[in-house]
């Protein structure tokens, strides 16, 4: 076994000396979802962004294609509001999680 | 034709099979520190007891050129033989022949194996070693995996199945292994995946290595799919002996009975436990130190390390350790460990081996990762195995036993038949910092001096409840014993348990939290 150094795990307002797992101490706090950022759900490609800077756009408008999984997946505004920022354009490939549009 | 030539042709047909895909075939495979397939056979069967079944069983594809292709024995051994004297049906794909590609003759090969060793109630072991479906046989190659799949869930909990991963184990073809008892892995060779890496590439854009995405490393501390990882072939084999020795050959008889042999003198029970409850040790200390000759078979031992299970004798007879380590994450109950800790639990209940649970834990691990990952479902898990299991659950509470995770951890609640604390037990709702400032929040804001009223409250919260006694008092805890005593009080409540029959309303079976 691999040495690792014992550090502080506090369950209960009480610190316990021990070792952390390794998913434990690479664990990404949680950050809320912000509602207006459009974010591709899986790796891909962004096919078509059906947007402009400035457009008016409501819940539930498709505003990015995105190909992955051998589908064009139609990702959706989740509420009403401007586009403040369009950060792809076709043919991108994006990461998961990547933010493609803003809205305000 | 007289007899002998005959039987000189048949040494001939043999000496050809054993060949399998011929001498440049077999010299790659050895390259890549990988044993042929009946050498990875005669090597865990006991010597000289291998009988092959089916070595001329050839395939009657005709599409895509496979009219042309003679496949020895079609890419898989099959036989029995013995193990430590017991008999075992046997099955090794071939990678030699096809690159092990599974096609209809060669399933209907591994499902006839199948078959025999459920019939007979004897233990499989399969070493898989394959490219996976054999394309050109189509939708018979399917037909095939499912065949296998059906007969690995059937004779599941009915006799022992070891799935053993000397080469690549993909698509499909991995669902066998992982419907089996225990897989055992091999640092690069073994390889197991649903997709793989080039399908991943080209779907999804990440690049990945087979070794990083499906390793033996991978599987033994990431996924939880595989429980016993080695370095070699030679040290695989070794381990999978170790194992039979331990369990029964069926679900219908119990596991051999040894000598009784006493741990080793090394160990002073006493020391291994700090009296500060925030201080780690190794638990397996203490396992060692109640365990015959000091002897404990860890499985699964890179995952989920903050609970530790495993195999060892008690007076000779097979028991299974369930133990929270509180030198890993402080021994918390969580998502992985939970799924670990359950698993097992219900193994040893198939097949009648009795339950020594050791506990020291602070609770289960909090965080948003946690409770997004289910650590509700995958808890309940734990509490589900327990209270079904019907073979003798003997418990110790070593130190902490706090909350949900007192419950859980085997106690009286869940049917353990003999629960035992040690004097450094402390059995309560919470540990005394978190409790004392969840009671006494109105004394302690109101104080004139908060932090000493908050020092004094917990003071007072330890002495009242940090102990043994509140549980002892209501018959939660049956007896309060010294660290001494615990291996003879253990040895007496498995003689004593010996015949336990519990019987529970008929179902034809639960719901568990899956």
């Amino acid at each position: 076994m691999e040495k690792r150094d014992s550090e502080k795990l506090i369950i209960d307002q009480t610190a316990y000396t021990t070792r952390l797992s390794s998913r434990f101490a690479s664990r990404k706090p949680y950050a809320p979802p912000v509602a207006g950022k459009i974010q591709s759900f899986i790796p891909g490609t962004v096919v078509e962004v059906l947007v402009q800077l400035g457009d008016t756009v409501k819940e539930g408008e498709d505003i990015v294609i995105l190909d992955a999984m051998k589908m064009k997946n139609r990702l959706k505004s989740h509420l009403d509001g401007k586009v403040v920022a369009v950060n792809v354009k076709p043919g991108d490939r994006v990461t998961k999680g990547a933010v493609l549009v803003e809205i305000v | 034709m007289a007899l002998e030539k005959k039987i000189r042709e048949l040494k001939e047909k043999r000496e050809k099979m054993l060949l399998g895909g011929g001498e440049e075939a077999i010299v790659k495979q050895k390259a890549m520190g990988k044993n042929t397939a009946r050498e990875r056979i005669m090597a865990i069967l006991d010597t000289g007891t291998f009988n092959e079944y089916d070595m001329f069983v050839e395939h009657d594809a005709r599409d895509f050129g496979m009219d042309k292709k003679h496949l020895p024995s079609d890419g898989v051994v099959i036989g029995t033989g013995t193990v430590h004297g017991n008999p075992v049906a046997i099955f090794a794909q071939d990678f030699t022949v096809a690159g092990g590609s599974l096609g209809l003759m060669h399933s209907r090969k591994i499902t006839k194996i199948m078959d025999h060793a459920l019939k007979m109630r004897i233990p499989l072991i399969g070493i898989n070693d394959s490219g996976g479906a054999r394309i050109q046989e189509g939708v018979n190659s399917l037909a095939g995996y499912g065949e296998i799949f059906f007969r690995n869930t059937i004779s599941s909990g009915v006799i022992p199945q070891i799935s053993v991963i000397l080469g690549p184990c993909a698509g499909g073809a991995v669902y066998s292994p992982a419907l089996t008892d225990f897989v055992f892995v091999v640092d690069n060779i073994s390889k197991m995946f649903i997709t793989g890496p080039e399908v991943i590439k080209t779907v999804l854009g990440e690049e990945i290595s087979m070794e990083a995405l499906g390793g033996a490393r991978v599987h033994c501390e990431i996924t939880g799919n595989a429980h016993f990882f080695s370095s070699s072939e030679d040290e695989c084999f070794s381990q999978i002996k170790r194992l039979i020795s331990f369990i029964p050959r069926n679900n219908q008889v119990r596991a051999a009975v040894t000598e009784t042999v006493p741990p080793e003198a090394g160990y002073d029970i006493e020391k291994i436990v700090p009296g500060d409850p925030t201080l780690p040790y190794d638990v397996r200390e203490v396992i060692r130190a109640v365990a015959d000759g000091s002897d404990f078979f860890e499985i699964q031992e890179m995952y989920a390390r903050n609970i530790v299970i495993g195999f060892g004798r008690m007076g000779g007879r097979t028991v299974g350790f369930v133990a929270n380590q509180p030198m890993e994450m402080a021994g918390v109950l969580d998502v992985d460990s939970s799924d670990k800790a359950a698993r097992f639990i219900r193994y040893c209940d198939a097949f009648s081996i009795p339950l020594i649970t050791l506990v020291d834990l602070p609770g289960y691990l909090p965080g948003v990762d946690q409770e997004h990952a289910g650590v509700i479902r995958h808890g309940a898990k734990v509490l589900y195995a327990y209270s079904e299991a019907t073979v003798p659950k003997l418990t110790v509470i070593l130190r902490k036993a706090y909350g949900g995770g007192y419950i859980a951890m085997s106690s009286r609640h869940l049917r353990a038949d003999f629960v035992l604390a040690w004097p450094g037990a402390e059995i309560a709702v919470m540990g005394p910092e978190g409790a004392a400032n969840i009671i006494f929040r109105k004394e302690i804001t109101s104080a004139a001096n908060p932090d000493e009223m908050r020092r004094q409250k917990v003071d007072e919260y330890r002495e009242k409840f940090a102990n043994p006694y509140v549980a002892a008092s209501r018959g939660y805890v049956d007896a309060v014993i010294e660290p001494s005593e615990t291996r003879r009080m253990l040895l007496h409540g498995l003689e004593v348990s010996e015949n336990k029959d519990v019987q529970m309303p008929w179902k034809k079976h639960g719901i568990p939290p899956f």
